[in-house]
This record gives structure tokens, C-alpha cells and sequence, in this order.
């Protein structure tokens, strides 16, 4: 099990606050740098600004049922107003409200619409995530240099294919092999299965777009195997509230362990860093500032390279405090990239409809995933009024108790009709490529500050006109679709969204080819401190269109290996 | 994050949205919990029956077996903003007269038979009102008490285990499980 007492911080003696390397945040990218660093022999001290979460013993509703929750589910008229960034969409609920930031203790400025759901706690967002796992194609990272976007990305597929097969082999991710070029195929463990009407659908898109298009079952980081320390996944679809059988990946099932068996890991929760500490003269850092969240004491951590994996804004928060003696925008700033470029996946739009027929049909188990429709828009000679493309998210299902019956009214007559299935269902929530704009940026509101006096993140972002003109196209894509595939009374929607609400906030700190228009390099070092490494989705220079933590994970091990060889070769 | 569950909120939000869910909120803009006013014995064993009316016990448990009536109270206080509170609480006298007007007698003294009767009246007119109010116009009490009967009966134990099927623990997915007529829903 995880340890995750703190380490003994009255000590005085520089060199026990002194280790190989730093890893700021706990999350999917953090937990990776760490165990990749420790399995190479590092002496790690992981920083998490929250709480512990132990795995398993702190998942204190996974076990309980539903009728043990006094409000089912719901959250309340308080919860409400503490959280109401949380309550813009559906990431709100009762089990795991505890899970979630305190909006009161951590409030940040939205010169423009900006949803930032955020965990601070051991195991960051790895314990909330969507655990879908896609990896890019090259069609990906040469976008932005063959349109003539941004900048372009100073790696390629073929850099980062052999890491997506490590993370993989390890993280457990279900899924099939397609043989499509936009979504490369990986090392997968068996897919889940789709349902009879799902398989229905695929068929039927199979044959009216000729191959050209098609449904599939999820990737998804939950296993359908039991791997050495993990049980299998056993499709109770409880995952956010953790899973007491390790059955997806997070910090806690996965890399904490590994990490931790080493004997080289020390974490220490409730760790703001609030900067980097750099040597000017060296140009490196020589670690970094801690200000303890619970005593407000602060302390002083040294090594040798600095991971910084706080989730993509966080990560540049830390940038943009750290060196200001030489660049007062901050480490990473002399490119005037840093806080640039910020992007998301737009969603929450798509269509559903009914599905006629497969009465005798039915499911027995909640299986925590979907059916995914990888990108077809402007690929292979389709053309559009806008760049870039988008897929699609969803299920089938057949309807259960909560179905409006308009015939009937109250009485044993409705109990009997809610006590069965009630029709198949179909609806899916396109995910959209939002472009790098440098206007689209974050920066530090000094006028406001958190709980602990410092000072709080601007969001200044917004949808363009591509993406305006993509989701009309993904509304319109999917309604088309489904009616070709004989699904009736197909209903288009369309509900709020704003940046960060994707959950996928990336950029603000790029890599890139050259230091005067990138943060980083080609191996995710800051140009200007090359011991510190960004690895999270801070360093992304465009956003595809798939789910990106698992290209974290890739881009996190590659960084861990690389920067070991030039520790190793007094590069760094 | 569970795309799943947000499709099932929509297609829910389709019908007549779950009050107190706010799921498109943009913000929170209500006011704080009511406060002062409370539920009495007398109100939860009014909303018992309302509730049972509702969802009688057949030959598998009903509402009261649920305890729906108080489970209505929780929600209502911790979940429900001012004006949906104001809203229910009125509406407890609201039916009650409703039903002194149509048999003469209080819903507490009514028989099985006029309950039925009248509440089936009722929830056409809270349909009625739920196609033809404006966004801001108040919700119907009759939509609030049905609409929290089901949702703390169907997710309650006895409503779950007995009346739906539930498995806490799958542990497989059957994606073409065999189904005839009468068999029961899973209860999620």
C-alpha cells in the first residue's frame, strides 16, 4: 500500500531536503515521473498539494450503495453554492464531492467563460478521469505545420510510438484493433464488448459510408484482464468514486506502487510549490519552494531535475512565479509563449435518438465505457469549411425507470410499466480540436488571492470561429448518421460548454523547435532551464481531437528516460 | 468522466427536467436553503401516502415501505432552493384542499379509490402545466412529489432489490443478454 505520511520537516540540515529528483503534482503525468524516475534509481520526493488518498481505505463510498447516500446521488442547495463551477455540468455528485477543489479556497478569474474542474489530492485527477486512451498519428503532428497553424511540433509519431506501447503494457488499456491510420492501434488488453445494438449501428455505418466511417468499442484504462497487483474490471461503473479492485488506472492502483516498491519515492502531501528556485549562474534550477498548506510554514527541496506535472495550468502557475528576479513573466517566459495557446476538447453536443426493435435484448453489467467514432472530417480527401475534425462519444442503451410514460399517470399500472426496460436509446457528445490561438492565453490575477495569499490564474479564452463551425458540422454529422443507420426520432442538441469544461485544458507552455516561439524543447525541457521538465499537458502544442492522457503518459516516460541519460552524462 | 451519465441527463432533461438538478445551471443563481420552515410528523406521514398512491405496494414493496415520504423531506430541505421549497410546502395544503373540494373529506381520510382519482386528475394538470409554463413560472407541486417518489423509490433498497434488479457486483458485461417480457429492469 501506499505510504503516504510526510516526510520529517523539522529537519534543518540542507541535504535532507536534498533528492535525485522533484516531482510537482501526483496526477497521471506526476505518477509516471515518479515511478520512471525511481525504477532508474533516483532518489524522488513527489510534492502533492492536497490531502492523502490512500488506495482502497479512502474510498470511503465505493462500498456503499446508493440507498445509503441520504440524497441519492444528489448534491445539495450548499453544495451548490460552494461549488459553482462544478455545478456548470455534471461533475457534481455526491459520493465524490470531497474528491473535487474547494472552489472557496482556490478561486481563480474568468475574464472569459473558463470551467476548471480541478482535485487536489494524492492522485490528482488520475482518480476522475475518463480513463479513455487514445494515441495520436502523425496526422496529428504534422497538422499545425502543414496548415501553417502555430507552430509546429517538434516530434513525430515515430518518437513516441515505443513509449505508447511502454505506458500502455503497464497502464492496462482495453481495445480493438482497427488498422486506422488516425488512431494508431496499441498493445491492448481484450476489448470490452459493444452492445447488440451498438454492433447494429456499426454495421449499418460500416455499409453506408462504405468503409469510410466507423463505430467502435472505447479504449478505455480499464482492464478486462487481471495484471499483477490489479483485479480486472468488474463493471460496477463506480470508477470516480476509486475503485477498491484497482480495476483502472490511477496513481493510487498503478505507478504509486511501483514507485513506492522501489524504496526510492517520498511524498509529501499538502506541498504548494510556489516556484522553481533558479540559478541564474548555473542556468538551472536547484529545486524548489514549498509553502506547507496546513501550517503555512515554508521549505526549501533540493535536486538535481524538477518534474513539474501539476495539471496544464498549474504547471505554468508555477512557471509563471518562478525565476521573476530574471524574467519577470516568469520561467519559461523569455519565448513570450508562456500562458499561450491555451486549449481544450469542445463537447457537449451531438444527438440521440431511439432505436426500434431488440426487445429481447438486454445487458447484464454497467460497463464503464462506450462506443467511439474516430475522426473522419478533412481526412483522406473529406474537405470542410473549418480545420481539423472531432469524434464521437456515446452508447446505447435501453431506457430505465426514469423514462417520462406521457400515457400513463400513477398507480400499480406505472409501477408495473417502470419496473421493466423501457426502449433502446442512442446518443453520443462529439469531442472537438480546439486550435492554438496566442490569444487564447492565462496569466496571474495579483488583485485576488487564494486561501494561502497567492495569487490566482486569469482565464482569457474562447471558441473561434473554427470551432463555432465545427459544431454546427458535428451536430449536424451525427444527426445524419443516425438516421442513416435507421435510428428514429434522432434529436439534436446542444448544451453549455466552456473552455476547461472538456477536462482536456492543454498548452501554455509548448514545446517546440526553437526558444524564441516555444517553452520547451523536443524532449519537454524549459529552454532556459534545462533540469526542468514539463511533461503534463502544459508542453501540448496542438490538441488532436482524442483524449489525451495517455499521450501524457507516453510523453512523461520518454522526458523520465531522457532526462536520466543526461543526468547520467552530466548534461544537466 | 462518465459521458454515459451525461447522455441519460439529457434524455431526462427532454422530459420534464429533475427539479432541484439544475444540470445546465450556468452558475448558481438561487437563493439559500429556506430554512424556518419544516416538515412535520403529520406532513411526512401525508407525503407517505401521497407517495404509496403513487407507487402502491402490490405484490412487491411500495413507496411507504420505501419510506418516500421522508426521503421527500430530505430533498426538499437540503436540495430544493427557496422558491421550490415554498412551491412543495404549499402544495401539501394544496392537495389536501384539492381533495376536501372533489370528496368532501380530508386526503388523509380518503379512501384508496378517491386518492387514485384525484391525484390522477392532479398529475394531468401538472403535465399540462409543465408544457405550457414559462422558464421562470413556478413548477407544479404534483410534478415535484411524483417526480421524488420515483426517484427515492426506484433508488431506495427495497425499491432496487425487489421491485428492479440490482448486482452490486457484475463483474462481467453481457452486451445481447437474453430478455422476455415481465423480466425486471436493472435498477441502473
Amino acid at each position: 500500500m501506499p505510504d503516504s505520511t510526510k516526510v520529517n520537516i523539522n529537519n534543518k540540515a540542507d541535504q535532507q531536503n536534498t533528492f535525485d529528483a522533484i516531482v510537482v503534482g501526483s496526477g497521471i503525468s506526476g505518477g509516471w515521473a515518479a515511478k520512471e524516475l525511481c525504477e532508474k534509481g533516483l532518489k524522488v520526493l513527489m510534492l502533492e498539494r492536497g490531502r492523502p488518498l490512500e488506495h482502497v481505505k479512502d474510498y470511503k463510498s465505493a462500498s456503499k450503495e446508493k440507498w445509503e447516500f441520504p440524497h441519492r446521488g444528489s448534491t445539495t442547495v450548499v453544495q451548490k453554492e460552494k461549488y459553482p463551477v462544478l455545478h456548470r455540468g455534471w461533475a457534481a455528485s455526491e459520493p465524490i464531492m470531497d474528491y473535487w477543489t474547494n472552489e472557496e479556497d482556490c478561486p481563480y478569474t474568468e475574464k472569459k467563460p473558463f470551467t476548471w474542474w480541478r482535485s487536489y489530492q494524492m492522485g490528482g485527477r488520475s482518480i476522475l478521469w475518463g480513463r479513455q486512451s487514445y494515441r495520436w498519428s502523425d496526422l496529428d503532428f504534422e497538422a499545425n505545420a502543414k496548415e501553417g497553424i502555430a507552430i509546429d511540433w517538434p516530434i513525430r509519431y515515430k518518437d513516441l510510438a515505443q513509449w505508447y506501447d511502454y505506458v500502455e503494457k503497464f497502464a492496462g488499456i482495453s481495445g480493438s484493433s482497427e488498422g486506422l491510420p488516425q488512431l494508431p492501434d496499441g498493445q491492448f488488453l481484450p476489448p470490452m464488448e459493444l452492445n447488440i445494438v451498438e454492433k447494429d449501428v456499426a454495421a449499418r455505418i460500416k455499409d453506408k459510408y462504405k468503409g469510410s466511417r466507423h463505430l467502435i468499442i472505447g479504449r478505455v484504462a480499464n482492464l478486462t484482464q487481471a495484471i499483477p497487483g490489479r483485479t480486472a474490471c468488474q463493471f460496477r461503473n463506480r470508477c470516480w468514486e476509486g475503485c477498491p479492485f484497482g480495476g483502472y488506472f490511477s496513481t493510487q492502483s498503478s505507478t504509486l506502487p511501483a514507485a513506492m516498491k522501489t524504496g526510492n519515492l517520498t511524498v509529501r502531501p499538502f506541498s504548494i510549490v510556489t516556484r522553481i528556485v533558479y540559478d541564474k549562474d548555473a542556468r538551472k534550477a536547484t529545486g524548489v519552494e514549498v509553502l506547507d498548506a496546513e501550517t503555512n510554514q515554508t521549505y526549501q527541496y533540493h535536486s538535481k531535475i524538477v518534474f513539474v506535472c501539476a495539471s496544464s495550468l498549474n504547471s505554468t502557475w508555477v512557471l509563471f512565479n518562478s525565476a521573476t528576479d530574471i524574467w519577470p513573466g516568469g520561467l519559461g517566459s523569455s519565448s513570450g509563449e508562456l500562458g499561450h495557446n491555451v486549449m481544450d476538447h469542445h463537447y457537449n453536443l451531438g444527438a440521440f435518438g431511439m432505436i426500434e426493435g431488440f426487445e429481447d435484448k438486454y445487458v447484464y453489467g454497467r460497463r464503464a465505457n462506450g462506443f467511439y467514432i474516430p475522426r473522419f472530417a478533412n481526412l483522406f480527401g473529406d474537405k470542410r469549411d473549418y480545420l481539423r475534425g472531432f469524434g464521437y462519444q456515446g452508447s446505447a442503451s435501453r431506457q430505465g425507470w426514469s423514462r417520462e410514460i406521457a400515457e400513463m399517470n400513477i398507480g400499480a399500472g406505472l409501477k408495473d410499466a417502470l419496473t421493466e426496460p423501457g426502449p433502446w436509446t442512442i446518443g453520443a457528445t462529439g469531442f472537438g480540436e480546439i486550435l492554438p490561438y496566442h490569444d487564447n492565453k492565462i496569466s496571474l490575477d495579483k488583485s485576488k488571492k487564494d486561501k494561502w495569499g497567492l495569487p490566482v490564474l486569469e482565464m482569457d479564452a474562447e471558441l473561434k470561429d473554427n470551432e463555432l463551425k465545427m459544431r454546427k458540422d458535428i451536430v449536424a454529422e451525427l444527426k445524419a448518421m443516425f438516421e442513416a443507420s435507421g435510428i428514429k426520432n434522432v434529436y439534436p442538441y446542444e448544451t453549455y460548454y466552456s473552455i476547461g469544461q472538456g477536462i482536456h485544458e492543454m498548452g501554455t507552455a509548448r514545446m517546440g523547435r526553437d526558444p524564441k516561439t516555444s517553452v520547451l524543447n523536443d524532449h519537454n525541457q524549459v529552454w532556459d532551464a534545462k533540469n526542468v521538465f514539463v511533461t503534463d499537458g502544459a508542453c501540448m502544442t496542438s490538441a488532436a481531437c482524442q483524449n489525451p492522457s495517455l499521450t501524457y503518459m507516453a510523453l512523461t516516460a520518454r522526458a523520465a528516460d531522457y532526462a536520466v541519460e543526461e543526468l547520467k552524462k552530466n548534461n544537466i | 468522466m462518465e459521458r454515459r451519465e451525461l447522455l441519460k441527463l439529457i434524455a431526462l432533461a427532454t422530459g420534464t427536467a429533475f427539479i432541484g438538478g439544475d444540470l445546465f445551471l450556468s452558475g448558481c443563481k438561487n437563493a439559500p436553503a429556506l430554512g424556518g420552515a419544516t416538515f412535520s410528523e403529520n406532513d411526512i406521514g401525508f407525503l407517505d401516502e401521497v407517495a404509496e398512491t403513487i407507487i402502491p405496494k402490490t405484490t412487491t414493496p411500495g413507496a411507504k415501505d420505501a419510506a418516500v415520504g421522508t426521503f421527500m423531506t430530505v430533498m426538499v430541505n437540503d436540495c430544493y432552493d427557496k422558491k421550490d421549497q415554498q412551491t412543495f410546502h404549499e402544495g401539501i395544503k394544496k392537495l389536501d384542499d384539492a381533495c376536501q373540494k372533489a370528496n368532501n373529506t380530508s386526503f388523509m381520510k380518503a379512501t384508496p379509490e378517491q386518492r387514485t382519482s384525484l391525484l390522477t386528475t392532479l398529475d394531468k394538470e401538472a403535465k399540462e402545466h409543465a408544457k405550457s409554463k414559462g422558464k421562470d413560472d413556478p413548477n407544479h407541486y404534483f410534478t415535484m412529489m411524483k417526480q421524488l417518489t420515483l426517484f427515492g423509490f426506484f433508488t431506495s433498497k427495497p425499491g432496487a432489490t425487489q421491485v428492479l434488479r440490482h448486482e452490486a457486483v457484475p463483474g462481467h458485461y453481457d452486451g445481447a443478454l437474453p430478455y422476455k417480457k415481465g423480466d425486471r429492469a436493472w435498477a441502473e
